[in-house]
């Protein structure tokens, strides 16, 4: 029998064989219908419980960028229209919300969700549509786990006396909130479920790119029936950003975007006690070690880094693998990499949609470029691209150097830089080796490594043997240049209360 | 690894990779969210046909029965032009010669199962006896089992050395080796079986004998399929693959392409490398193809049952 | 020389050892870098002593100490650094009277002196119960919807840089360091500037508390030359401000963007109260972190696998 199993024996030489996915990409279209999808060729600003035409009499278009066509057109607030709305939020706070009794608070917070619910379909088709999403992630993610964050924040309304051992809480007032377009209704969800529930009220402010499912979400909260003012929705540039975040009336800012726009905030905000959430960029080490599920292990790298087009704050952007399995590793994920299916997103099978502008992705090519020049390898899926929108193949860079800037930047697509390493502090090194700490991912078969490395890494979100899973429940945030504060759980309310003592 | 004892012989140079059940799980499921459609669901539906082990394994299997399974399997349906054949029948090795005869120039290949089929509780001299029967009979593939009880005491090399005895017996016929995953407990053992049979020879990998729940289910067929997948990449040689029990209907038989084809590409989309153990399957993708053609839906009293 | 102009009385006097007011950075006592020193004068106008006027290099090799002893304090077992600060409160009841004295100096009378001190040791209990408690308190178990186990739990945020309270010179210094380091973290501390010496002393308590070199470092100086270095500096990750300059917490919070810095402004907090102490000081200097790992389904149904 040995001489048998000899022969069988893996070959010592490292082999190139590859599996062949062609015919794999070319299932027969399956589009979701946009017939339920209902946008308004225009939308006003939403204020004091009216969509409002705003005071710059300006709008700005929004485009799909899967084909790069108008679906509508959205009002520019300006500074007199930030004002307006944030006054209509302050006298919706004095006058209405803070007097509320908690739980009838939570009954409307329990209603947006709800209607959310009920919506599903076509708030998806809508995200899909104004941010180049597939839509089996915004129907299977987005807009479920949106109705979910309202749900969970809903019951905690009359329980905040629970939240906080020997304390009690009291609302802020105002709070300014800027959400960026990767998602675009979860992110309005999570910003607005936990200040309406602990009493604050609120003036949103969507993506400029993105602003439509917000919108939507203004039509919902006026059919629950909330009161004119606690939530107000406005659409606007970095300008009308600009405006809510330095309005003297607003108490309580809470920002997910950039680092730099989040330093900016920072800057701005000093001296004036407003509080701030700050949910900034990421570089997210994503771990493998050579003792890991590894098919595993490829498929959240891919989730990891390709959710979304990479479009995540929290997408695991660098691949550390154990040299003794790199060379698997990497087969396999070129493999699937070939699988993915990139295409329209409003396609049922796609995996990859469009890149979320055009601005976006030549920051994406700049970084593809970049990768080239400094001598990493770049590998990308051989798939066909649509001629017209905005897209990018999956990619993936290997012979990078932790001192590349593929390797220390935030790139913000479907861009995957890999690396090496030998041993358990090495690789702890090299991955705390950023400024950024948001999240990161582990996978290994043992467990006593798990809580190590666990407890090692410095970031706000650890994922072992799994990644970016999210939960209503689960507080999300970062360490060091990622930002402060958490959302989600128990411990999202504390940003948006002041502890007073009982 | 040097100091290896007998048991461990053959894990002492090959080792298995953990599976994460939870992932997997969700892996599979990600191909139910495949969305097939028209001309892609067509194909899938006709390669599904020609995927399938037509069989029958009970104990009051007749010669009546068995001849008329060889009749249904060179005619699914007649008012249907065009509809290709199943890939096998699958029977008893008492049942071989019938089938040999019902099922002359036909191109339907016949498959027996051997080896103490289905709980394998018999000596080892007697199994190798069997599939010695089997082959003369005329079976083109034997499906063996594996010791689960040897394989679970982790007498692993016992196993390695079955199988290799087996396939020695087979001679030209191919050797599907059942490993009964509904009798294993776990994932990584599910994997650890599959490494075992492929390096002791097999040509095809089969989850289950039918009469043990749970039998194919996705997530344990991609275990498998990943295990072929990664003995492919080490040897470049293809070994086949069959879930076995479970499967009936044409939306799940699709699921399972979906994932072949998406976990091991386009070469194994075909019966000499995938197969479906099933007994009811082929009316209900009977049924779909007559719906896609009518456009109504179909009821199962148009459809000869065997 | 004429030796019979000194009396009798001044030969036989025995003459005190005047105490040396250093920094304390790493474990070790130097002086600053810089050579510098300020007049320490009590409220007769006489002086007390030299305290050294620490410079901005001072803060960085203070940062740097800090750092080096990041991830071994916070890597120890709470209860041991329960131990550490229980024993901490143990060296300064037992130096009571040295910290009475120079409060007295500092022109505190006997008595406040007195309660001071005594409420500083108790304060230094409290949070020493506090090092293997406040995880259990900030700490959730995650009910998510899906297969997986998940944690919330807080940790250091790194090396906090500390301005202290200019009038509280023990009780505020005690009170800002001890949530600071029963969190993990460790911490660079500019002192009072018009109070500096029990600070000072109180680095003679930490150093024989088995406090590891590096978790605390007290620096003495001037506000007006060290605050904007305390939050300029991109490897601190934490900066607390305990006074009420408004020019300064702006500045402060200006700064801070360089490297995202966590700020504390404690600037209405009377630390003799029982506001202040609390295990929400530590969550402050906390960060939560949330693990995520798979359950394996098995044997949650029946027949699976």
């Amino acid at each position: 029998m040995d001489k048998k199993m000899q022969t069988v024996l893996p070959k010592k030489k490292k082999n190139t064989l590859k599996l062949k996915f062609e015919t794999t990409r070319s299932y027969a279209p399956a589009l979701e219908s946009t017939s339920a999808a209902n946008i308004k060729p225009q939308y006003d600003l939403f204020i004091n419980g009216k969509f409002e035409a705003p005071l710059s009499k300006k709008y700005f278009p929004t485009i799909n960028p899967s084909n790069e066509e108008k679906l509508s057109e959205v009002a520019e607030a300006n500074a007199a229209d930030v004002d307006k709305a944030v006054k209509a939020a302050t006298n919706a706070y004095e006058k209405v919300w803070k007097k509320m009794a908690a739980k009838e608070r939570g009954k409307y917070i329990f209603r947006i969700a709800r209607i959310i619910q009920e919506k599903a379909r076509e708030l998806a088709i809508i995200e899909t549509l104004d941010g180049g999403k597939p839509i089996r992630e915004s129907r299977d993610f987005d807009i479920p786990a949106a109705a979910n964050h309202f749900f969970y924040y809903a019951g905690w309304a009359d329980k905040l006396d629970y939240a906080f051992p020997n304390k009690r809480t009291e609302s802020i007032g105002v709070a300014g909130q800027i959400i960026p377009w990767n998602f675009p209704l979860l992110m309005a969800a999570w910003k607005i479920a936990p200040a309406l529930a602990t009493g604050n009220t609120v003036v949103l402010k969507p993506a400029e790119t993105t602003p439509l499912t917000a919108l939507k979400l203004a039509e919902i909260i006026q059919e629950a029936d909330l009161p004119p003012g606690v939530v107000n929705i406005i659409t606007g540039g970095g300008a009308t950003g600009v405006a809510l975040v330095n309005h003297p009336e607003i108490k309580k800012i809470a920002f997910t975007g950039s680092t730099e726009v989040g330093k900016i905030i920072l800057q701005t905000t000093a001296g004036t006690n407003k509080k701030l959430t700050l949910e900034l960029g990421g570089k997210a080490a994503n771990i493998i070690f050579e003792d890991a599920p590894l098919d595993e292990a490829v498929e959240g790298v891919i989730n990891g880094i390709f959710f979304n087009q990479g479009q995540v704050c929290c997408a695991g952007s660098r691949l550390y693998v154990q040299e003794s399995v790199a060379h698997t590793v990497i087969q396999k994920l070129k493999d699937r990499l070939e699988s993915l299916i990139v295409g329209n997103p409003l396609d049922k099978n796609t995996d990859i949609g469009a890149i979320n502008s055009r601005q976006q992705l030549q920051t994406i090519q700049k970084y593809l470029k970049i990768g080239k020049q400094e001598g990493a390898e770049l590998y990308e899926s051989p798939c066909a691209l649509p001629k017209k929108g905005f897209w990018c193949r999956p990619t993936l860079f290997t012979n990078v150097a932790q001192s590349n800037r593929i390797a220390q930047e935030e790139i913000f697509g479907p861009v995957l830089a890999i690396l090496t390493f030998r041993t358990d502090d090495e690789v702890i090194e090299k991955a705390n080796n950023s400024p950024y700490g948001l999240s990161a991912g582990v996978w290994t078969d043992k467990g006593s490594k798990i809580f190590n490395m666990s407890k090692r890494l410095k970031a706000g979100v650890i994922w072992a043997n799994t990644f970016n899973k999210f939960d209503p429940t689960s507080p999300f945030g970062g360490f060091k240049e990622s930002g402060f504060g958490r959302e989600g759980g128990l411990h999202g309310l504390l940003p948006y209360v002041n502890l007073i003592n009982s | 690894m040097f100091f290896m004892n007998d048991k461990d012989k053959f894990f002492g140079f090959l080792k298995s990779p953990s599976v994460d059940q939870v992932g997997l799980e969700e892996r599979a499921s990600r191909f139910t969210k495949r969305s097939i459609k028209k001309e892609t669901k067509l194909n899938g539906l006709f390669l599904t046909l020609n995927m399938i082990d037509l069989t029958t394994l009970e104990g009051k299997d007749s010669e009546g029965k068995v001849k008329q399974l060889c009749y249904k399997a060179q005619h699914l349906h007649d008012t249907y032009p065009g509809l290709p054949t199943v890939a096998a029948i699958c029977v008893y090795p008492a049942m071989i010669r019938i089938a040999k005869k019902a099922l002359a120039g036909s191109g339907i290949k016949i498959a027996s199962v051997a080896t103490g089929f289905p709980s394998g509780q018999v000596p080892q001299k007697v199994k190798i006896k069997e599939t010695r029967f089997a082959v003369a009979e005329g079976a083109d593939e034997v499906d063996m089992v594996i010791s689960r009880g040897k394989f679970l005491a982790g007498e692993y090399n016992y196993v390695f050395d079955e199988i290799a005895t087996i396939k020695d017996a087979c001679g030209a016929a191919r050797l599907k080796v059942i490993l009964e995953t509904g009798e294993l407990g776990t994932m990584d053992k599910i994997r650890r079986a599959s490494d075992i049979a492929m390096h002791a020879g097999a040509d095809f990998i089969k989850t289950s004998t039918g009469k043990i729940q749970p039998a194919a289910t996705m997530p344990v067929t991609l275990v498998m399929l990943e295990a072929i997948r990664d003995f492919y990449y080490q040897t470049g040689k293809m070994i086949g693959m069959k879930p076995a029990g479970g499967i009936s209907k044409s939306k799940l038989a699709l699921h399972y392409l979906v994932m072949v084809k998406e976990t091991l590409g386009d070469a194994w989309m075909n019966n000499e490398w995938f197969r479906f153990g099933a007994s009811s399957l082929a009316n209900d993708v009977l049924m779909q193809i007559e719906k896609e053609r009518t456009g109504n839906y179909q009821s199962g009293n148009y459809f000869s049952i065997d | 020389m004429n030796n019979s102009t000194i009396s009798k009385k001044t030969i036989s006097k025995r003459i005190e050892v005047l105490k040396t007011y250093k920094i304390y950075i790493g474990g070790q006592f130097p002086r600053s870098e810089s050579g510098r020193f300020y007049d320490l004068i009590d409220e007769g106008g006489k002086k007390i002593a030299n305290i050294c006027l620490s410079s901005r290099k001072d803060f960085r090799d203070a940062v740097i100490a800090a750092r080096n002893a990041c991830s071994g304090w916070g890597n120890r077992a709470a209860f041991n650094r329960s131990q550490i600060l229980y024993r901490m409160a143990e060296m300064l009841e037992g130096r009571k009277q040295q910290f009475i004295d120079e409060l007295v100096q500092q022109g505190n009378s006997k008595s406040q002196g007195a309660k001071e001190v005594d409420l500083s040791i108790d304060r230094l209990i409290y949070y020493a119960g506090w090092c293997d408690k406040y995880q259990q308190l900030f700490s959730s178990v995650n009910p998510v919807a899906s297969a997986h186990y998940n944690f919330s739990v807080p940790e250091p945020t790194g090396v906090v840089s500390i301005i202290a309270p200019q009038s509280s010179s023990l009780l505020g210094l005690v009170s800002v360091i001890a949530p600071v380091i029963a969190g993990g973290n460790t911490c660079v501390v500019l002192a009072s500037e018009k109070n500096p010496l029990c600070a000072v002393t109180f680095a003679e308590v930490l150093n024989s508390s088995d406090l590891p070199a590096g978790v605390v470092n007290i620096l003495t100086g001037k506000i007006s030359e060290l605050s904007s270095w305390f939050v300029q500096h991109m490897d601190v990750n934490a900066t607390i401000y305990c006074e009420t300059n408004h020019a300064i917490q702006k500045m402060i919070q200006e700064k801070s963007a360089g490297n995202v810095k966590r700020i504390q402004l404690y600037d209405k907090i009377d630390w003799n109260k029982s506001e202040g102490q609390s295990p929400y000081f530590i969550q402050n200097m906390q960060e939560i972190k949330t693990t995520w790992h798979p359950i394996e389904p098995i044997g949650s149904g029946s027949g699976g696998y």
